[in-house]
């Protein structure tokens, strides 16, 4: 279970807001979180990720307190063992297909499915600069997923797939985040794209 | 024809890059992450030579580490360094002048990529120094190259500074550019030639190397 009550003030085109969130996640559920542009949906991933600390607040997963600014706690983002997909991919450009995930475990069977999955098995020599949008975006959700991570934290994740290869990877990763129990938090601006995978939703406005 | 000063300049000058590349990395790396009071000055200082006349610097320098007087007098009497008249004197010297043309490349570099590449390594429990090493360092070789050859052929041209600290000692610290100076201070123009044409060889192709790699990075060497 991952619970969170936070509170951070974001700089808008708008002025000042507050971004405030207070919800839980049940172990493995898949959540979907949509909401208008500049709201702060990359803010709250980022810091449940631990890569942004908000101003108020509490975040504790599995009774294990992530954050907590009575308590002047903070796990550092090393240790929560989070698998993270970034909107602008933040692939290495130094690293091939195959050096990304070696880079993240040496589970080599592991690291074979997760090509077979992405359809990248073909490209393990190619560095990001010679991938297509789609094949970035890919190896990005792949990279974070070759941790198996409890809880993954998508953002806008297949936003460069086309819609063939995008429900034959949301169908894949179903089974796979059913099988790693994996709790998931889904950023998307198209969010009934992801009805068949979600069971629960935020929308923060 | 005497070429000492020629391989003392090239020991100077690789000396002074390798201690500046292990000092310059971590502090570019440090000024690079967010802004402070500390980190302006720290920077502002790091910056002083490219603006202070060389020889201004020299001559603090000269009267910091006299042997006559404070930190001079001190390394002399626990160490027995002498920082003045002697080689590491020169290196000293040249280490803090050539300091801005190690940081600045790589500190921009630095500041240039994402940070999300950071967030990245971390969210796959990554330190900050293995981020740094297998994700960062590797990201930014052409602004690396670019520092490297900047202070290397910087420290080559050095003049105003060295002559202050170090004079003009032959096999200790007449460098080439002094030696050049001095010949032409006896009339001896074909051995200032000489000099000078080999210091000028040695720089060009070290710039045109940085030139031809970086095109290849797609990366022009003066960003």
């Amino acid at each position: 279970m991952i619970s969170v009550d936070i509170e951070k003030k974001l700089k808008t085109y708008r002025g000042q807001q507050t971004l405030k969130i207070a919800r839980q996640f049940p172990a493995g559920s898949i959540t979907k979180i949509y909401g208008s542009s500049g709201s702060g949906k990359t803010t709250f991933l980022k810091i449940i990720a631990g890569f942004i600390k908000p101003e108020k607040g509490k975040i504790t997963v599995d009774k294990i307190t992530w954050v907590d600014t009575g308590a002047s706690t903070f796990l550092p983002p090393q240790k929560r063992g989070i698998g993270f997909v970034f909107q602008d991919y933040a692939l290495f450009p130094n690293m091939t297909v195959k050096e990304h995930l070696e880079y993240a475990t040496r589970d080599n069977a592991w690291i074979e499915r997760l090509l077979i999955i992405g359809k990248l098995e073909t490209l393990t020599q190619h560095k990001p600069e010679h991938l297509s949008g789609g094949q970035q975006q890919r190896l990005a959700i792949l990279r974070a997923l070759a941790i198996k991570p409890n809880l993954l934290l998508m953002d806008e994740p297949f936003s460069a797939i086309d819609t063939e290869m995008k429900l034959e990877l949301i169908d894949e990763l179903g089974k796979l985040f059913n099988e790693l129990r994996t709790t998931v938090l889904i950023v998307s601006h198209t969010p009934q794209e992801l009805d068949v995978l979600t069971d629960q939703e935020i929308i923060i406005s | 024809m005497d070429l000492t000063p020629i391989w003392l300049t090239l020991k100077l000058a690789g000396i002074t890059t390798l201690l500046l590349l292990a000092i310059g990395l971590p502090i570019a790396w440090w000024l690079s992450k967010g802004r402070s009071l500390i980190k302006i000055i720290l920077e502002a200082i790091i910056t002083m030579p490219l603006v202070l006349p060389p020889s201004v610097l020299g001559f603090y320098l000269l009267l910091a580490f006299s042997p006559q007087h404070g930190v001079g007098k001190w390394l002399q009497h626990t160490f027995n360094i002498q920082f003045v008249f002697s080689f590491p004197g020169l290196v000293l010297a040249s280490v803090i002048y050539s300091m801005p043309f190690m940081i600045g490349p790589i500190k921009s570099a630095l500041q240039q990529l994402p940070a999300s590449l950071s967030q990245a390594s971390y969210s796959l429990g990554k330190t900050r120094w293995g981020t740094f090493v297998r994700v960062l360092l590797p990201n930014i070789k052409p602004s690396l190259l670019t520092a490297v050859v900047l202070t290397f052929a910087h420290t080559l041209g050095e003049f105003g500074v060295v002559l202050m600290i170090g004079g003009n000692i032959p096999n200790v610290t007449r460098v080439a550019s002094i030696a050049v100076y001095d010949s032409v201070e006896q009339m001896d123009y074909h051995a200032a030639n000489v000099y000078s044409l080999i210091l000028f060889a040695i720089t060009f192709i070290m710039v045109i190397g940085v030139f031809v790699f970086n095109k290849y990075q797609l990366k022009s060497p003066l960003e």
